[in-house]
């Protein structure tokens, strides 16, 4: 047991800190939101040139650090600090979780790309009946020669405006909503027959929703077997769930340190408001949330690979999902008038924590998950 | 990182649990799991074992009689002495005035009082609280006078009282805040004494708390002559010791091995009651309250892992440590509504323990017996040590700089 990071990996923390606090101002990051493309090109050739992060869960034999969950914990967690919006873990930790899981041909060719920073993930697996249920799907994949065709809607697709390739769940056989009969795919953006409705998203991101109709893909585009890909998009998706627990730790504890800074700061009746026991109370118990959510994340992180993955992942994504909307809303409320103002930082990131507490399941989602793994 | 046991920590995790399994005294199995209530006797007998083996203080440096282990062996400790139901121990002596004086004292002081504390054969109490001074710890009254005896040696003269005094009644010895300088601010000129319990003027008289349990007493010091050897490094300086003190009781009160214990006996209850013609561990309710108490439990563990993690790399337990107590308790008192809860009517009989040859069964289940006198027994905790309050002062204050 030890919870010590090794020197690349403190390296890497520091890297990814040092490169965002040098360039990824709130300033830049909001000039980057109202460009309305949903990233910035020149950010994600210096992850992959300057920093070259985007190898950083990839083995070596694919040109990666030889990293894997902790290394993306540790980017994740810096992005949350500096509230980055280009798609770390659409691409490197979704899209780089499918390929690594599912091995192969597809592994071997997109894998590298992604490293080189060429190729771009969306997800698309959300569909608007189906909540959080990840097989509970009503687009479909028809066996039609070699290949097959794919047909429906898929909903918020986060980054896909810009994505070069999609992740798509789909069914395959059975019904609606069985465990059985799903399978995944990697299809290009530009394959005949996907279209797009493209919108921003509220925490500065863009996502889309996008029609499949009559989309070709052969069946070397699976990613895992046919029909039977709903494990694997579990395992991804608590892989990515553990990611942007640990994005909500960097936001939190942004929120806490500076509404801390705050308080110390804006005087009422004579005094910083931080003087007021009733504050300095709602202070400590926003950091308690944060140090609680860091831990939980931890741990989630660490049985990643173990049998307790998914209720470890739940018990981490239920906790944090409390954290954000605590620490974000007691934020806010410390900040006063000005917290409700969209000029200031703060706002921004309490809309992201919001945000990632629904992301991948609400509390309530993954507590009845935790339930049902554990208690029965 | 890496949560995995190494095959070293493995080997030590199956000594310990044989151990553990040959050696914990026989007469105290099943008093955890039923909440009894434990005699000096109970506490000692589990004591004197681990004393014999040498493990009784794992938090001790080695030259003291700590073990050497490292904080994962300490950490694998507390989770098998807590799976085993084992009786905790005492922390007056191991936890508390231990540790201060081989940090705070003299040679002398070390030879003549950490092998007491060490064998069992000395218990202590802590004289703190005052009816005046409790969360206002600094505000203390008993003052302690010097003068040159007849035989021309030093000694203090002590009058006041205490209060909340932990097995008072049981103790050999105490040690006690004392105002030695009633001109100085409030955290100065406090010293910090040890008193043979058997001096002439110390009255003790029991308090009986919420569930009929008499743990705590008011202590009386009228005229108690105590020799200047017997303070514990400078005068007027005890404050730095009681600080010390609470940063150190504060560590071990997460109390996360045990609790996770508590939560598996919660559901074992929730198992066997019924509840709209269903265990009562599938009520959707009940089961989110379980649900939500396991979570925050993986919580607290994994802080508590990464400040052992932090202590281990050098750093002392700090402020933070009142994190692990503000957290820790609200965990415990959860598991004692838990149960209580789950217990249902069986949770009003109240049983006051068997008398002298009575075997009239008690009512109910027996592990309702003892719901509600620990639950009120355990409102104790977010008081104790510190109040829940107090120790966000502290974080406010050590922590967040406010």
């Amino acid at each position: 047991m030890d919870f010590n990071t090794t020197d690349e990996q403190t390296m890497l923390r520091d890297t990814v800190s040092r490169y965002l606090a040098d360039t990824y101002s709130f300033d830049a990051r909001q000039k980057t939101v109202h460009g309305g493309k949903g990233w910035n090109p020149d950010v994600w050739k210096a992850f992959a040139e300057e920093l070259g992060i985007l190898g950083a869960p990839f083995s070596e034999a694919h040109g990666g650090l030889g990293g894997g969950a902790i290394e993306n914990m540790i980017v994740m967690e810096e992005i949350g600090r500096a509230l980055v919006i280009e798609p770390y873990l659409s691409t490197v930790v979704i899209g780089g979780g499918f390929l690594k899981a599912a091995g192969g041909g597809n592994a071997d060719a997109v894998i590298p790309q992604i490293i080189g920073g060429q190729v771009l993930i969306a997800f698309a697996y959300a569909e608007p009946q189906a909540r959080y249920n990840w097989g509970d799907l009503r687009t479909t994949a028809r066996k039609d020669g070699s290949g097959y065709v794919i047909n429906g809607h898929k909903a918020v697709v986060r980054d896909a405006s810009f994505a070069t390739h999609y992740i798509v769940t789909t069914r395959t056989a059975g019904g609606q909503r069985d465990r059985d009969g799903v399978s995944v795919f990697i299809v290009p953006a530009d394959t005949a027959g996907i279209t797009r409705r493209d919108y921003p998203t509220v925490d500065g991101g863009t996502a889309s929703e996008v029609y499949f109709e009559n989309v070709r893909v052969d069946a070397d585009q699976l990613l895992g077997d046919a029909d039977a890909g709903l494990p694997l998009v579990e395992q991804v998706i608590d892989e990515a769930t553990a990611a942007i627990c640990a994005e909500a730790c960097g936001v939190t504890r942004v929120l806490h340190a500076t509404t801390l800074d705050y308080a110390k700061q804006r005087k009422q009746f004579g005094k910083p408001i931080g003087d007021f026991q009733v504050i300095q109370h709602r202070l400590v118990d926003m950091f308690m949330e944060v140090e609680q959510a860091v831990s939980i994340t931890l741990m989630a992180t660490l049985k990643l690979d173990t049998a307790e993955r998914a209720a470890a992942v739940s018990a981490a994504k239920s906790k944090v999902g409390k954290a954000c909307k605590f620490v974000g809303q007691n934020a806010v409320q410390i900040h006063g008038g000005i917290g409700i103002s969209n000029e200031l930082a703060v706002g921004h990131y309490f809309k992201r924590s919001t945000m990632i507490e629904g992301q991948f399941g609400s509390v309530d989602h993954h507590l009845g998950r935790y339930e049902r793994l554990t208690i029965g | 990182m890496d949560l995995n046991f190494s095959a070293e920590d493995i080997a030590f995790r199956d000594e310990v649990r044989a151990f553990i399994k040959d050696s914990y005294p026989p007469h105290l199995n099943g008093k955890i799991e039923e909440g009894e209530e434990l005699s000096k006797e109970d506490f000692l007998s589990w004591h004197k074992v681990l004393a014999k083996k040498g493990w009784i203080a794992p938090a001790w440096p080695v030259q003291y009689g700590g073990t050497g282990w490292t904080s994962v062996q300490r950490y694998i400790w507390s989770e098998e002495t807590a799976r085993a139901d084992a009786i905790r121990l005492m922390p007056f002596g191991l936890s508390m005035v231990g540790p201060v004086i081989y940090t705070f004292g003299t040679p002398e002081q070390k030879a003549k009082f950490l092998p007491g504390i060490l064998s069992g054969d000395v218990w202590w109490c802590q004289g703190y609280s005052e009816p005046g001074a409790g969360s206002d710890l600094a505000n203390l009254r008993t003052k302690a006078e010097r003068f040159t005896g007849d035989d021309g040696k030093e000694y203090y003269r002590v009058n006041g009282q205490k209060t909340w005094t932990t097995m008072a009644q049981h103790a050999d010895w105490g040690f006690f805040l004392v105002r030695t300088n009633p001109t100085a601010k409030a955290q100065e000129g406090i010293s910090f004494l040890l008193i043979d319990m058997k001096t002439p003027g110390i009255t003790v008289r029991p308090i009986i708390t919420l569930g009929g349990e008499h743990e705590v007493n008011e202590v009386w010091l009228e005229d108690v002559i105590v020799p200047v050897e017997n303070r514990i490094y400078e005068e007027n300086k005890g404050w730095t010791c009681a600080k010390f003190l609470l940063a150190h009781e504060r560590t071990g009160i997460a109390g996360v091995a045990a609790s996770k214990r508590g939560v598996e006996r919660i559901k074992s209850i929730a198992r066997s009651e019924m509840d709209e013609g269903d265990q009562l561990l599938k009520n959707p309710f009940f089961k989110r309250k379980i649900a939500e108490l396991e979570v925050d439990l993986s919580a607290l563990e994994f802080t508590e892992l990464r400040t052992l993690a932090g202590e281990s790399s050098g750093k002392g337990p700090g402020p933070e440590s009142s994190l692990l107590k503000i957290k820790g308790t609200e965990i415990q008192q959860r598991i004692t509504e838990l149960a209580l809860e789950a217990a249902g009517h069986y949770g009003a009989p109240y049983f006051r323990g068997f008398g002298e040859g009575d075997n009239e069964h008690p009512i109910g289940p027996d592990y309702t017996h003892r719901t509600a006198p620990t639950y009120f027994n355990v409102r104790k905790t977010s008081i104790y040590g510190g109040s829940n309050e107090i120790q966000r002062n502290i974080i406010a204050k050590m922590v967040l700089g406010l």
